[in-house]
């Protein structure tokens, strides 16, 4: 067994070390002697060396558990220099979680009532540090008992002791606060410190407590007064100001006085002041206080100093929900503070010139926003965007700043942000062919940025026929060619950069292209059969079903692929159609309701073919509309052949409901939500004459309400060339049983007119 | 409240810890490592306040030791700058014209010092003089009893 060598020798040893492993070498033999000497029962005064070396050991970072059974006993040694060591190593290796830890309170009672105060004051600090709730029960009566009778010196550390003891355990506060309260009356500084951080605790975990020390408010003013006024202390004087600790103490206290004599050149100063401004904010101040604090800190932003204007950012935080307009005066500083080097203070600035933003402003702070952003962190970026979505001046100008945020930082934009974008883009017709234009240069720049491309693509394929005219108002014209735009769109299938996602949006893109040019469309026709034999089942899928469309159903191309009427936002957040089969169903009524307008009557003859070839029965307008919607916007799935098959799911036979003189009328009926649904009447005439002034009125029981649409047309030309038809919607909360009258009234070709009511007991399809 | 204070050298070896909050052994070292690592990667001139977690972290480089406090998140910060200073000044007036080698080989006594200074995560005592009082006077009566305990006893 090699001989302990002192302490220091050991450090020196172990910072001569030049590996690691010859470091754990030498702590591993100096463990050793360690623990033997430990087993040894008295060995002089070497003992508190040896738990010293063991504590160094522990803080490199090695396992030391083995000491704690030697701090137990080091603390109950007589020796003062023993019980030093035992404490701090109680402190520094046992904590509440240990069981040995139980065993050292008898240890600190009895040095509790010690006769020497160092010894006193190194039980309370070490059950101040570590205590557990167990030993502060325990101990709390003689806390309370030093609290009282002691010297000042243990007097400070008894109230800090408490102070840990409410924190550990809430009830004992009772117990403490009859003490607290003559404290205050003591001059030591130190003291006083200690009495106001226990009222402080006492008072944010007990209300009442808070009640009765209220009372004191008056005294800790006078101590204030005290510290500002009175003259140099220079036991606690801190560059000129008196005590600074125990004036930001109370200060905590919320305390009313404003500290005007401060001097903010020196940090202290600042502290006290700040601490101030705190106060002011946090209690209901009246409002020229609060401008004061404002003030204060705007003088702060203008420091040099890095770590004030951090903090004084940090506390305008604070307040610009309330004082916003106080806070805007400083906008300027705050912006430049963007362009600081350091991250803290940027990353406050960003905050807080966020919160700034409103409708008035918007454009100077955008600029300088977007100037941050190249050097700025994803995350802030998104919160650019969702910020100019709110304040948006012009639709121009939304737009330009989103294209921007998507040039320069397009890969860590949210997913949401494409659809949310493309979505703004139809809802802004007027200028389709301004973006369709920059969004092509952008294209042509650059394709790396996934949502900057797939926005590109889209609204190449969509506004195509606007691109190649090659005019518009508000940027300069540029020749595009038909060429052009396909190679573009070429480029971006073949890249390497494109995600599968990006490839979906290019293709479909391409072939929306074939119905708005004119003279490549065997160009398209090739690429879009290449890609019928695609690794990729998604492309692959789609360019088959593209190509079907070349070859079987050409005639139908013109209306698939025609212009997206607007789309409306999704409460839910999914995209419309993205699901194939199921939400067709879905779409259907709300595609007839929203688009039917919109849709020329053109494709009806077409739709009819295709019902012709599923051998459906003749079904009214409303699929036709949802063929387009599905197909364009969704970026998974939403293909032409699982519509057919979800179109056959759902046949919806017409009824009969009135037949009388040539002019019949027929009944669709679809629930569209629990208690709604959509009534369609069809009216046609097989007489040879035409009627005019066709109209019907409904009517249905009280409890249901009843919502009549605009009939697509009131001429029911002769041997039924058209038909006109009418939608109800009605809803029926109430669950009634559902019935209704129709009138129908119209002009003959003659020119008499002629009523009839019909009654509609039973609604198919319910 | 303060919640911890680290002490640790421009290469991240730790000189001084100090937990006022019980804490596990493999949480402490995962502290000390996340605090050794964000501190040393700080620019030169930038703020010296940062977040992490819930808790403000305070730090001050004095030659080549990095003096880090964390501190509750409504705790003052400029006052958790004095309060390293506060303790930087006791070492120097105890070891007179401190540096790091002082603190590597007599750690314990840094500790006596900050136990005097800061308790249960407060300060304790505002007053230089006291405090340096104080640790003398604890020194003279650790002498005292070694010279009486090695007395042999007659």
């Amino acid at each position: 067994m090699s001989p302990s060598i002192p302490l220091q020798e050991m450090i020196r040893a172990i910072r001569s070390a030049r590996t690691q492993c010859e470091e754990r070498g030498v702590i591993q033999r100096e463990c050793a002697a360690i623990r033997a000497q430990f087993r040894q029962v008295d060995n002089g005064g070497a003992r508190s060396h040896n738990l010293a070396k063991l504590l160094y050991v522990h803080m490199l970072g090695y396992p030391a558990h083995f000491g704690q059974m030697e701090c137990v006993r080091m603390i109950a040694s007589p020796r003062y220099s023993e019980k030093r060591v035992g404490y701090l190593g109680a402190m520094m290796l046992l904590d509440e979680k240990q069981d040995a830890s139980l065993l050292i309170t008898n240890s600190i009672k009895n040095d509790l009532a010690h006769s020497n105060q160092y010894v006193q004051s190194l039980a309370l600090c070490t059950l101040a540090c570590m205590g557990s709730a167990e030993m502060c029960r325990d101990l709390a009566p003689e806390i309370d008992r030093l609290l009282r009778a002691s010297n000042s010196y243990i007097k400070k550390k008894a109230a800090l002791c408490a102070v840990h003891i409410v924190r550990k355990v809430h009830d004992l506060g009772e117990l403490f606060a009859p003490a607290a309260r003559s404290l205050l009356a003591e001059k030591n500084h130190g003291v006083l410190h200690g009495a106001v951080v226990l009222i402080t605790q006492l008072c944010e975990r007990n209300p009442e407590a808070l009640e009765r020390f209220r009372k004191t408010v008056p005294d800790l003013v006078q101590i204030m007064k005290g510290l500002v006024i009175s003259g140099y202390s220079p036991e606690h004087d801190v560059a000129g100001i008196s005590d600074p600790f125990l004036q930001v103490i109370i200060c905590f206290m919320k305390d009313l006085l404003v500290a005007t004599n401060t001097d903010s050149t020196k940090t202290v100063g600042n502290a006290v002041l700040y601490e101030t401004v705190l106060t002011v904010l946090d209690i209901k101040s009246e409002s020229g206080l609060r401008v004061l604090a404002v003030n204060i800190l705007g003088r702060f932003l203008l420091n040099n100093d890095r770590n004030i204007r951090y903090i004084a950012m940090t506390s305008l935080q604070r307040i610009v929900g309330t004082d916003h307009n106080a806070v805007q005066r400083h906008r300027g500083t705050i912006v430049d503070c963007l362009k600081d080097q350091d991250a803290s203070v940027k990353r406050r600035a960003l905050e807080l010139s966020l919160a700034l933003v409103s409708a008035s402003n918007i454009r100077t702070m955008m600029k300088e926003l977007l100037l941050f952003l190249s050097s700025c962190p994803p995350g802030a970026q998104i919160r650019c965007v969702c910020v100019s979505v709110r304040y948006a001046p012009s639709q121009r100008w939304h737009i330009d700043t989103i294209l921007h945020v998507l040039t320069t930082a397009g890969g860590d934009v949210r997913d949401e942000t494409v659809p949310n974008l493309i979505q703004l883009i139809t809802n802004t017709s007027e200028l389709h062919c301004y973006t369709v234009h920059k969004l092509y240069r952008a294209l042509l720049t650059d394709i790396s940025q996934p949502s900057l491309v797939q926005v590109a693509c889209w609204c190449i394929g969509e506004y195509g026929d606007l691109l190649l005219k090659g005019e518009c108002q508000e940027t300069e014209p540029s020749q595009v060619t038909e060429d052009d735009a396909l190679d573009a769109l070429e480029t971006v299938l073949q890249s390497h950069m494109s995600s599968p996602a990006t490839r979906g949006f290019a293709l479909t893109a391409t072939m929306k292209l074939s119905t708005r040019i004119t003279e490549n469309v065997d160009r398209i026709r090739s690429i879009v059969s290449i890609y019928g034999s695609c690794m990729d089942v998604e492309l692959q899928q789609r360019a088959v079903e593209y190509n079907a469309l070349f070859r079987k159903y050409d005639h139908m191309r013109a209306a698939v692929l025609e212009r997206m009427p607007v789309i409306e936002k999704n409460s839910s957040g999914h995209t419309n159609g993205e699901t194939a089969g199921d939400a067709v169903k879905e779409i259907q009524p709300a595609a007839v309701k929203q688009t039917g307008p919109l849709l020329p009557q053109q494709p009806a003859n077409q739709v009819c073919d295709l019902l012709d070839l599923l051998g459906g029965s003749e079904e009214p307008l409303q699929p036709s509309t949802a063929l387009g919607l599905p197909n364009s916007t969704s970026t998974a799935g939403g293909d032409l052949l699982d519509l057919l098959g979800g179109l056959e799911l759902t046949p919806l036979a017409p009824v009969p409901v009135y037949e009388k003189d040539g002019v019949s009328l027929t009944l669709i009926c679809e629930k569209t939500s629990d208690s709604g649904m959509t009534v369609t009447l069809t009216a046609s005439n097989s007489t040879d004459s035409d009627i005019s002034v066709f109209t019907l009125q409904a009517a249905v029981p009280k409890s249901v309400q009843l919502h009549m649409k605009a009939p697509s047309g009131d001429f029911l030309p002769a041997r039924g060339a058209a038909k006109v038809t009418q939608m109800v919607a009605l809803n029926n909360p109430n669950k009634v049983n559902l019935k209704m009258r129709i009138r129908i009234s119209y002009n003959t070709s003659q020119g008499s007119a002629y009523q009839d009511t019909v009654q509609i007991d039973s609604f198919p399809g319910l | 409240m303060m919640r911890f204070l680290l002490l640790f050298s421009r290469q991240g070896k730790l000189r001084l810890q100090k937990w006022f909050t019980p804490i596990s052994e493999r949480e402490k070292k995962k502290i000390i490592r996340d605090m050794t690592s964000m501190v040393l990667a700080r620019q030169p001139r930038s703020c010296n306040f940062l977040h992490w977690k819930d808790l403000k972290i305070i730090y001050k480089r004095y030659a080549s030791l990095y003096f880090c406090l964390a501190v509750d998140n409504q705790e003052n910060e400029l006052l958790a700058l004095e309060v390293i200073h506060r303790y930087v000044e006791l070492l120097d007036k105890y070891f007179g014209n401190v540096c790091e080698l002082d603190i590597i080989f007599n750690f314990e006594k840094a500790y006596f010092i900050l136990d005097e200074f800061l308790i249960g995560g407060e300060i304790q005592e505002t007053s230089k003089q006291v405090v340096n009082r104080c640790i003398e006077s604890s020194d003279m009566l650790q002498e005292t009893m070694e010279e009486y305990m090695s007395k042999p006893a007659f």
